[in-house]
């Protein structure tokens, strides 16, 4: 029951704001925007942050989760279930989430092999190289409408759908770290010998990690092309996989709070810039330019970071945590 | 293979047979016997380089063995994975201590304990940890890795314990510390062993190795060429010019 509550008050709220906010088209598609990138940043930070595996193919995951879905709601586009409205639609949606989720999770699990001979650089070669195989693929595949993707995808998302798997991904997130799997994968970040030693799994825990990650990178996919409506296979090049590193990198490896509010704030930070640009009166050219010195100021933003605070923004601390000892203090 | 001394009757908990290492083309171990018994502390000494740290590493499953029988309790444990030696009664703290840096003290113990579920025993057990090592106590929330070097040892042996095992493997347990720190872990393992728990002893310092054990081997580049009672080898002519450096 105390495991349940959480849940239904979030999807309560999230209904309610969306009852409240819904009509404002932009900032829906904005918050999606954030919760995609927020979903992508925690489910990374599991294996990047928790179980020290250091993956730069995260794009690759979510391509697979954005394209299987996508496929799947445009062949069930004119089929619907009578009687339930626009219900069914939202029914067909999720099961467009669960397949996205489950072909990247497979895509997981086949990465997640190599990973138990791979270490450090070379896992990072690894999984580089499936994302960019999985782009090309894509882009050599006529069926998936090639390099021009696919289009006309059913814009089922709603704000409080995205928002409503942003929950569960942190609330999974948290749960794992706190929990004897998470003590696991902590272990084999810190000493994989040592982890070994104490009698830790770590072949299959590298495994689990990755396959979990993947599953809500695929989930994240499947969110964002029901969105957008539209999806190439340029929106998942090497470089959004570097986004998403970048997010975790930080916010604190380790740290699902950092990779919340990293990518909250580096996903808007553009957006503000660019409505910043506006209100002083600036031309639209100078809004493009925004888009082109994003990627700069990434890299300033990183270095600047590394060296002030190399181990990120919240370290391996979680707000939670802060409220627990502040609650133990009193 | 020469023997100084009578070893003592006992109670078979560990046999190491015919067992070969090898890395790449580099024989390291060329056909080790060796066997520990129930509540025996028995030591490996030898030079930099005669194959200690790889029979430590190949009977709890680090390496695997190209030839050997290795077995634990009757039971044939050649080619399990160190994780899956744990649940059958080994604990291995490796050389360089191997410690959780960015974990606390007492969840690197509790890690140690990753297997079990009984919290109340694993409450004992670390507080049996902190009754040896007080100096942990004192440091239980610190992060591990601002432990002193000895602390961090000391950490290092607890953890191994915590994991209740039959046998616990030690690969240079004094290596870089102060010999204050030394005698104390030493003296520790000598308490440890008192209250039942078997020890393979992986040691430079052959003092006090041939001190603690009950039996020693002498390894010589991947051979053993001889083994005795500490006592006997201590006296030996043969082990004092070679190891003892007299």
């Amino acid at each position: 029951m105390r495991a349940w509550a959480p849940i239904a008050v979030a999807a309560a709220a999230l209904f309610a704001l969306q009852l409240l906010l819904g009509r404002f088209e932009f900032f829906v598609y904005l918050a999606s925007l954030v919760g995609v990138n927020v979903i992508l940043a925690v489910s990374l930070n599991i294996i990047n942050g928790m179980t020290g595996q250091f993956s730069i193919g995260h794009a690759g995951f979510m391509a697979v989760g954005a394209y299987t879905a996508s496929v799947f709601s445009l062949a069930t586009n004119d089929t619907r279930i009578a009687g339930l409205g626009v219900v069914s639609d939202q029914i067909f949606f999720v099961a467009a989430l669960a397949l996205g989720g489950a072909a990247a999770a497979l895509c997981g699990f086949l990465v997640g092999l190599p990973s138990l001979r791979l270490r450090g650089d070379y896992l990072a070669i690894v999984t580089l190289g499936f994302g960019e195989i999985i782009r090309v693929i894509v882009q050599n595949t006529p069926s998936l409408g090639g390099p021009l993707g696919l289009s006309g995808v059913p814009q089922y998302s709603t704000f409080a759908m995205v928002w409503f798997v942003v929950f569960i991904t942190v609330l999974v997130a948290r749960r794992l770290a706190s929990s004897t799997h998470g003590r696991a994968l902590w272990a084999i970040r810190e000493d994989e010998v040592a982890a070994e030693a104490m009698g830790v799994d770590t072949t299959a825990y590298k495994v689990r990690a990755f396959v979990v990650s993947a599953f809500f990178a695929g989930v994240a996919g499947g969110l964002f092309t029901h969105f957008q409506s539209v999806i190439t296979p340029a929106q998942f090049d090497f470089t959004r996989s570097i986004d998403i590193v970048v997010f975790i990198v930080a916010g604190g490896l380790g740290s699902t709070t950092g990779a919340v509010s990293a990518a909250v704030v580096l996903t808007l930070l553009p957006e503000a810039l660019r409505s910043l640009f506006g209100a002083i009166g600036a031309d639209s050219s100078l809004s493009a330019v925004v888009d082109q010195i994003r990627k700069p100021l990434y890299g300033v933003l990183l270095i600047i970071i590394m060296l002030a605070r190399p181990q990120g923004i919240f370290g391996t601390n979680e707000a939670w945590d802060l409220f627990k000892k502040k609650k133990a203090a009193a | 293979m020469p023997e100084l001394g009578t070893r003592a009757p006992r109670e078979p908990l560990l046999e190491v047979k015919g067992l070969k290492v090898k890395y790449g083309a580099i024989e390291a171990l060329k056909g080790v016997e060796l066997s520990v018994g129930v509540g025996e502390v028995v030591a490996l000494i030898g030079a930099n380089g005669a194959g200690k740290t790889s029979t430590l590493r190949a009977v709890s499953g680090m390496v695997k063995p190209v030839a050997g029988s290795i077995t634990l309790r009757g039971q044939s444990v050649v080619g399990l994975k160190a994780n899956e030696l744990v649940p059958k009664g080994m604990a291995h703290a490796p050389e360089g201590r191997g410690i959780f840096p960015n974990l606390t003290v007492r969840e690197n113990l509790e890690l140690g304990a990753y297997l079990r579920n009984d919290g109340a025993g694993i409450a004992d057990d670390a507080a049996r940890c902190f009754k040896f090592f007080p100096v942990l106590a004192e440091r239980q929330k610190q992060m591990a890795g601002t432990l002193s070097g000895g602390e961090q040892q000391m950490l290092a042996i607890s953890r191994a314990m915590m994991s209740r095992p039959k046998l616990l493997l030690l690969d240079e347990p004094s290596l870089g510390l102060a010999p204050q720190v030394t005698q104390i872990i030493f003296r520790i393992l000598r308490e440890v062993n008192a209250q039942g728990m078997s020890i393979l002893l992986v040691e430079q310092n052959a003092h006090l190795a041939l001190g603690l054990c009950h039996w020693a081997y002498v390894l010589e580049t991947g051979e053993m060429v001889m083994s005795g009672t500490g006592e006997k080898l201590l006296a030996s002519e043969e082990v004092r010019k070679a190891y003892l450096g007299e």
